[in-house]
């Protein structure tokens, strides 16, 4: 019943056959783990390397080309033949009016400046809402008398739709502008609060006990290891934060702005400048990828352990 | 080399564990886990626990690390209270407890950040530390990069990296393979000789309290209570061989009667009984589904 004899496995010669399949495990300091050596002999053949990733790459390629390439001849014929089956595409622009117009808007201060100002508000809005969410999300979730003053708040507030508060945040706000910030503020918040919450949570008990017995005082403890335990959950809020924070922008800039991105699609709808809807939503769409873009990269750079087990030991 | 113990010891580090209760619950369901426990750990001396699982040894571990508050009695080191966590008592967690986040140079300069030591003296005693344990090669891996052997032997050290006077360690090679384990008791072994550090070492492998420790007491199954003090004469250095002399045997012989004692104990009543011979029963081809 006991495991077997420790010591007399060692002295058994036996034991340097079954020593084999255990090397990664033998702490020797010239024995490095499998995932440690790859960077390293990749290296050696970067060819080859490109070589299998273009033939692995390849097939994905194609495919992507004509899964776009065959929406886009949906539309050019759907519109150049002036397709009616219910959905009517006898105003839709086509694929030729969008080109010609996105050309000429890319002269246009006036555009750049639509995308400028949404941009700021996304970024005033979501920066608030991370530092803010992030750091309540840490009290609620490591002391119990924030939880029970402030969760129950945030949970009664939550189930409000961002774009609900529009008529109240017009009142509320001296200008426009802050009452569209409030609002990308307010769809960003909760995500952000509630993936902070959860993170903190999860924390594994051993990390803090080990803490506390290297001296960490209290608000060590929530800085040096809560936060960073925390930063993966952190990061999953902040990437669904910052999709509601368009979301709550687009359509608080369609209801109440003046500039914009949302203002501009609204607006080309009122002037009957059909094309312009269409660039404004791909506008649209490539600002919040390229968010999501950024929110990404921001996480592979404060995680770097994360990456770690495929990328080596290098800094 | 003699013995720490032999040699002027260290003057501090002395857990003194005075009539220790610890009970858990509210007072009508309240379960003892430790019942009346007694016992000391000399300055430089290396003491292991043994005993049956669920006895009580780990909280007996986590009220001197300062986890745990005494339902009754005292403990103390070097005269003081231990309760609450402090550097001076040091922890090695049977799970491994090493900061993802950190590198393995940045876990061990962890203790020293918090003692507000300036970042080359931390790099300079993290990466001394490190060289001892033969880990300064891996000193910028990740955690996540090592295997179990190397990420217990960056926690011993990052342990060891604030100078405790005393280091607790709860089953640390618990988890790890028979070969590594041995490996790892002999580095061990190593650098409690060379810090001249009080060790209390929570184990239920008999080799492993044998091979590491000066004394070791054996505890009770639930509630956990001092069954048996027993010495480990053997001289130091050890060496694996040491497991094949007559001293060594009969030790272990002593220590095994005692634990499975405690373990039949621990495992319920019916076996208490009847030892083992409930397994003697004939089951014939159709295995237990014919018995049931």
């Amino acid at each position: 019943m006991r495991p077997a004899t420790s010591l007399n496995i060692v002295t058994d010669p036996a034991a340097d056959a079954a020593e084999g399949p255990n090397l990664a495990l033998a702490p020797k300091p010239g024995v490095l783990p499998k995932a440690i050596l790859a960077p390293a002999q990749a290296a050696e053949v970067p060819a080859r390397r490109v070589a299998a990733w273009l033939r692995s790459a390849l097939p994905k390629l194609l495919m992507t080309t004509l899964s776009l390439g065959m929406f886009i001849a949906f539309w050019y014929f759907a519109t150049k033949y002036k397709l009616d089956f219910y959905i009517r595409f006898n105003n839709i622009p086509s694929p030729g009016e969008v080109w010609e117009n996105a050309a000429y808007l890319a002269q246009s201060d006036k555009f750049y400046n639509n995308m400028y100002v949404s941009l700021r508000r996304i970024l005033i809005g979501f920066g608030i809402a991370t530092v803010l969410g992030v750091a309540l999300g840490l009290l609620i979730g490591q002391y119990r008398l924030a939880r029970g003053l402030l969760f129950p708040l945030f949970e009664t507030l939550r189930p409000i739709p961002a774009i609900a508060w529009v008529p109240m945040a017009i009142m509320l706000w001296p200008t426009n502008e802050t009452s569209i910030v409030f609002i990308t503020f307010l769809g960003s918040f909760f995500p952000i609060l509630l993936n902070t919450i959860h993170g903190v949570n999860s924390v594994d008990p051993v990390l803090l006990r080990a803490a506390r017995c290297l001296g960490t005082s209290e608000f060590g403890l929530l800085r040096q290891v809560v936060l960073p335990a925390s930063l993966p959950h952190i990061f999953t809020g902040l990437a669904i934060g910052m999709g509601v924070a368009w979301v709550s922008l687009i359509a608080a800039e369609m209801i109440s702005g003046q500039f914009g991105i949302g203002y501009f699609t609204w607006e080309a709808y009122s002037l009957i400048e059909y094309a312009d809807i269409a660039i404004g939503m791909i506008v649209i769409g490539v600002l919040g990828l390229l968010c999501s873009g950024a929110i990404r990269i921001l996480g592979n750079m404060l995680m770097p352990w994360m990456a770690g087990s495929q990328h080596g030991g290098q800094k | 080399m003699m013995s720490p113990t032999d040699d002027t010891p260290s003057a501090t580090g002395h857990i003194l564990i005075d009539h220790l209760r610890v009970r858990f619950g509210s007072k009508a369901a309240a379960v003892e886990a430790v019942s009346d426990v007694s016992m000391e750990v000399k300055p430089g001396e290396f003491v292991s626990i043994i005993g049956p699982s669920g006895c009580g040894k780990s909280t007996l571990l986590n009220v001197v690390a300062g986890f745990v508050q005494p339902s009754e009695g005292t403990v103390s080191m070097d005269g003081k209270p231990t309760d609450k966590p402090s550097a001076d008592r040091g922890m090695v967690f049977q799970q491994y407890s090493l900061f993802p986040w950190l590198t393995v140079r940045k876990n061990v300069e962890f203790g020293l950040k918090q003692k507000g030591l300036d970042a080359n003296h931390r790099e300079e005693a993290a990466r001394t530390l490190l060289g001892l344990a033969g880990l300064l090669a891996f000193e910028n891996h990740y955690p996540d990069q090592l295997s179990g052997g190397m990420k217990q032997r960056v926690g011993i050290v990052r342990a060891l990296a604030t100078s405790p006077q005393v280091l607790l360690m709860d089953e640390p090679f618990g988890a790890l393979d028979a070969q590594t384990r041995v490996v790892m008791q002999q580095i061990l072994t190593n650098m409690w000789q060379r810090f001249r550090i009080s060790v209390l070492f929570i184990t239920h492998d008999i080799d492993e309290s044998i091979f590491l420790s000066d004394r070791v007491y054996v505890m009770t199954a639930r509630p956990g209570m001092i069954k048996a003090e027993i010495p480990i004469p053997l001289p130091r250095p050890r060496t694996p061989d040491m497991a094949l002399s007559p001293e060594y045997l009969q030790i272990k012989q002593q220590l095994r009667e005692l634990i499975t004692e405690e373990s039949l104990k621990a495992m319920g009543g019916e076996l208490k009984d009847s030892g083992l011979a409930g397994f003697d029963i004939e089951v014939g081809p159709k295995g237990v589904a014919e018995l049931v």
